[in-house]
């Protein structure tokens, strides 16, 4: 017999149960389909992730007090200005203190080639920005040298930057995130430029606002926030204590791990650390968003094993319905054996009906989660990973092909009477 | 002398192994020339359908020769055997055996289609075959949507589609009244008279009384062996007809 002749009974045979054609076909879609979508939203949080976290520059350095507690920071400390140095290492008794000699004592190309720039910072915590009658709570207000802006990638979408005269004449002059421009004169905020608005009671000049950043990082809104030079931040909110932290520029994303030897060996000469543990900290972006990475590479592989039980259950609801018609289909065989069927066109009529089936099955299922997977879903873009559509469809192809012509070839090996009294 | 269409030597079939041996069939010889219409009584457990399988080559006997319009079965491998069963025996099942969902005429077509018959060709031969059986009207019909009498003369039409030597039929009007008993027996009678062999097992006398030939058997052996009309010629209840018209 020909193929052609298999093919139509195998098509036959499909079209003649459409109800266990159809739950086999569910079984593979549902599988296939949830396979893609769950490693879809694994995919598609982690790329989410790792973007907002790319924006923190991936050639920075920050460099805080205190040693390292193995805790993983998310964006520069704003805080770190109130650390309290008797809680940090037990041997050292020294306070751990940031210095601006620290800080200039980085860029020295001798000692330190990697360091492109360096950017000495301070917080003052609690600001709250004052003008005509509207008053907004800064949530981050920062004192540093305009090297600051250039590590961390910022620019002014109106007004002026801050100038290095700036900061050597002490001018009482901020840079002001639109989060807090929008909330004291409303509209783009650009209206706030060179008027006086008061951070804590201080007068100081709006020379200009910062770009946007967009998107909440994972240190919250990053446009909520005031940069001002860091000699008057000094002169009136902080005083001259430590400052909070300090920035680096790495002259190459390459040379972060260079870069970050190199800083380790100033400062510990500079704070006599010896062979101790450091007083200080120093992290890059590269590793948070490693650490990141792991995470969501971690809940991409959690989405992948719940999406390969439920390709597993698909597979047994596939094995149950081909089990359960198999004492039907057992007969059938009988019949077809009785009438002179070779046991070949029986194995090739029931793999056909399986293929047809695990095939169309498969791809609609494909077409389901493509479909699914290029959705937005809670803010971040779905992303269909196509190893996860091939592994998805050959897997649950597999299960059906075997399901439907396992009991099949069995059936077809027994004598034509065996089979017909089959129950 | 033409050969013989069945020819069995000393066939046994045992079921079990040990204490618990059953003799379905114990060394049966048998003989059934070209054109006899055979009709296989006893009691239920005497080994007629058993009997009846072996003869079809639906299964092989444990021990024991069986030639088949000359041909030892014995010594075919499954591939020939299906061939056999393919081109030289029509079986009709008591339980009708038809594939269900499945139209009458795609019933029908399955021989001629394994036998390697292509579409139109085999269509049409379906299509007379189950004219034949006078269910011209019903060619598109699922099993399901047809009589029990209807049902086997779908089975019979398949059986005889092929036109196999031998007609083979197990109890072919157990599950049938007794209008449709009628039918299927007068298109007996129609096959035999055309030529074609047929061995059928009944419990029913009015069956047995179309048969050229009335075998009974008892606990697996052949015990009387009857013939009520030569193997040449037209069945008896068939010539009873056509003499009265
Ligand atoms: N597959 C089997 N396994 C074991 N024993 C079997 C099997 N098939 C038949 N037998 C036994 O063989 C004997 C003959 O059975 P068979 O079906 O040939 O009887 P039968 O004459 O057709 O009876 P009935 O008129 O009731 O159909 C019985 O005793 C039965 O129990
Ligand atoms: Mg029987």
């Amino acid at each position: 017999m020909n193929l052609v002749q298999i093919l139509q009974f195998a098509v036959r045979g499909v079209a003649a149960n459409k109800l266990r054609s159809a739950l086999t076909m569910s079984g593979i879609i549902i599988g296939v389909a949830s396979v893609i979508i769950l490693v879809a939203v694994g995919t598609g949080a982690s790329a989410a992730a790792t973007e907002s976290l790319s924006s923190l520059g991936s050639n920075t350095l920050t460099i805080t007090p205190g040693a390292d507690d193995g805790a993983i920071q998310f964006g520069p400390p704003a805080e770190s200005a109130e650390t309290d140095p008797e809680t940090d290492s037990g041997t050292d008794v020294r306070a751990a203190q940031l210095t601006l000699q620290d800080a200039e004592a980085l860029l020295d190309p001798e000692l330190a080639p990697d360091v492109a720039s360096v950017a000495p910072v301070v917080t003052a915590n609690g600001v709250t920005a004052t003008y005509r009658g509207e008053s907004h709570q800064v949530a981050s207000m920062v004192g540093s040298t305009p090297s600051y802006l250039v590590i961390s990638d910022d620019t002014v979408q109106a007004g002026a930057a801050l100038t290095e005269t700036d900061h050597t004449a002490r001018t009482r002059a901020a840079l002001v995130g639109v989060t807090v421009a929008r909330n004291l004169v409303g509209g783009d905020g650009s209206a706030l430029v060179g008027e006086v608005v008061q951070l804590s009671g201080v007068s100081y000049q709006v020379v200009g606002v910062l770009t946007e950043k967009g998107s909440d990082g994972p240190g919250g809104d990053q446009d909520d926030r005031v940069v001002a030079p860091l000699t008057a931040v000094q002169d009136t909110l902080t005083g001259y204590g430590p400052l909070s932290s300090i920035s680096v520029k790495v002259s190459a994303p390459e040379a972060v791990d260079a870069a970050t030897a190199q800083v380790t060996a100033i400062l510990g000469t500079r704070h006599r650390i010896g062979t101790g543990t450091p007083d200080f900290t120093i992290f890059s972006a590269t590793q948070i968003l490693e650490a990141v990475g792991e995470i969501t590479g971690l809940l991409t592989v959690m989405l992948g094993a719940i999406a390969g039980i439920s390709l597993v259950v698909g597979g047994i609801g596939v094995m149950n319905i081909m089990l359960v018609t198999v004492t039907e289909r057992t007969r059938e065989i009988g019949i077809r054996k009785a009438v002179g069927a070779q046991r070949s066109d029986v194995v090739g009529q029931f793999l056909l009906e399986a293929v047809i089936l695990s095939i169309s099955g498969g791809l609609i299922g494909i077409a389901i989660g493509v479909a699914v997977g290029s959705l937005e879903v809670a803010g971040f873009q779905l992303i269909v990973a196509p190893a996860s559509v091939v592994l998805a469809f050959v897997v649950s192809v597999a299960i059906g092909l075997f399901f439907g012509i396992y009991p099949a070839n069995k059936a077809a090996k027994l004598r034509p009477i065996d089979a017909l009294r089959h129950e | 002398m033409r050969r013989p269409v069945i020819e069995l030597r000393s066939v046994s079939k045992t079921y079990g192994r040990g204490d618990v041996v059953v003799r379905a069939v114990d060394r049966v010889d048998l003989v059934v020339e070209r054109g006899d219409y055979v009709a296989v009584m006893g009691a239920s457990g005497s080994g007629k359908s058993t009997l009846m399988n072996i003869l079809g080559c639906l299964d092989v006997p444990t021990s024991g020769r069986y030639a088949l319009d000359g041909v030892d079965t014995r010594r075919l491998d499954e591939r020939r055997q299906s061939m056999i069963r393919n081109r030289k025996i029509g079986f009709v099942f008591q339980s009708f055996n038809l594939i269900p969902r499945t139209s009458a005429v795609s019933n029908v077509e399955l021989p001629l289609a394994y036998a390697g018959v292509r579409g139109g060709e085999r269509r049409r031969r379906a299509v007379r075959a189950l004219e034949r059986v006078g269910l011209a009207e019903r060619v598109h019909h699922k099993p399901s949507e047809l009589s029990g009498g209807q049902q086997q003369r779908v089975a019979i039409a398949r059986a005889i589609a092929t036109d196999p030597v031998l007609l083979l039929a197990d109890e072919p009007t157990g599950a049938l009244d007794s209008h449709s008993t009628t039918d299927v027996l007068a298109l007996f009678d129609e096959l035999n008279a055309a030529g074609r062999t047929i061995v059928v097992i009944t419990h029913e006398d009015e069956v047995a009384g179309h048969a050229k030939r009335v075998l009974r058997m008892l606990d697996g052996r052949i015990v009387s062996d009857q013939r009520a009309a030569p193997v040449v010629g037209p069945p008896p209840r068939h010539a009873a007809r056509v003499a009265q018209p």
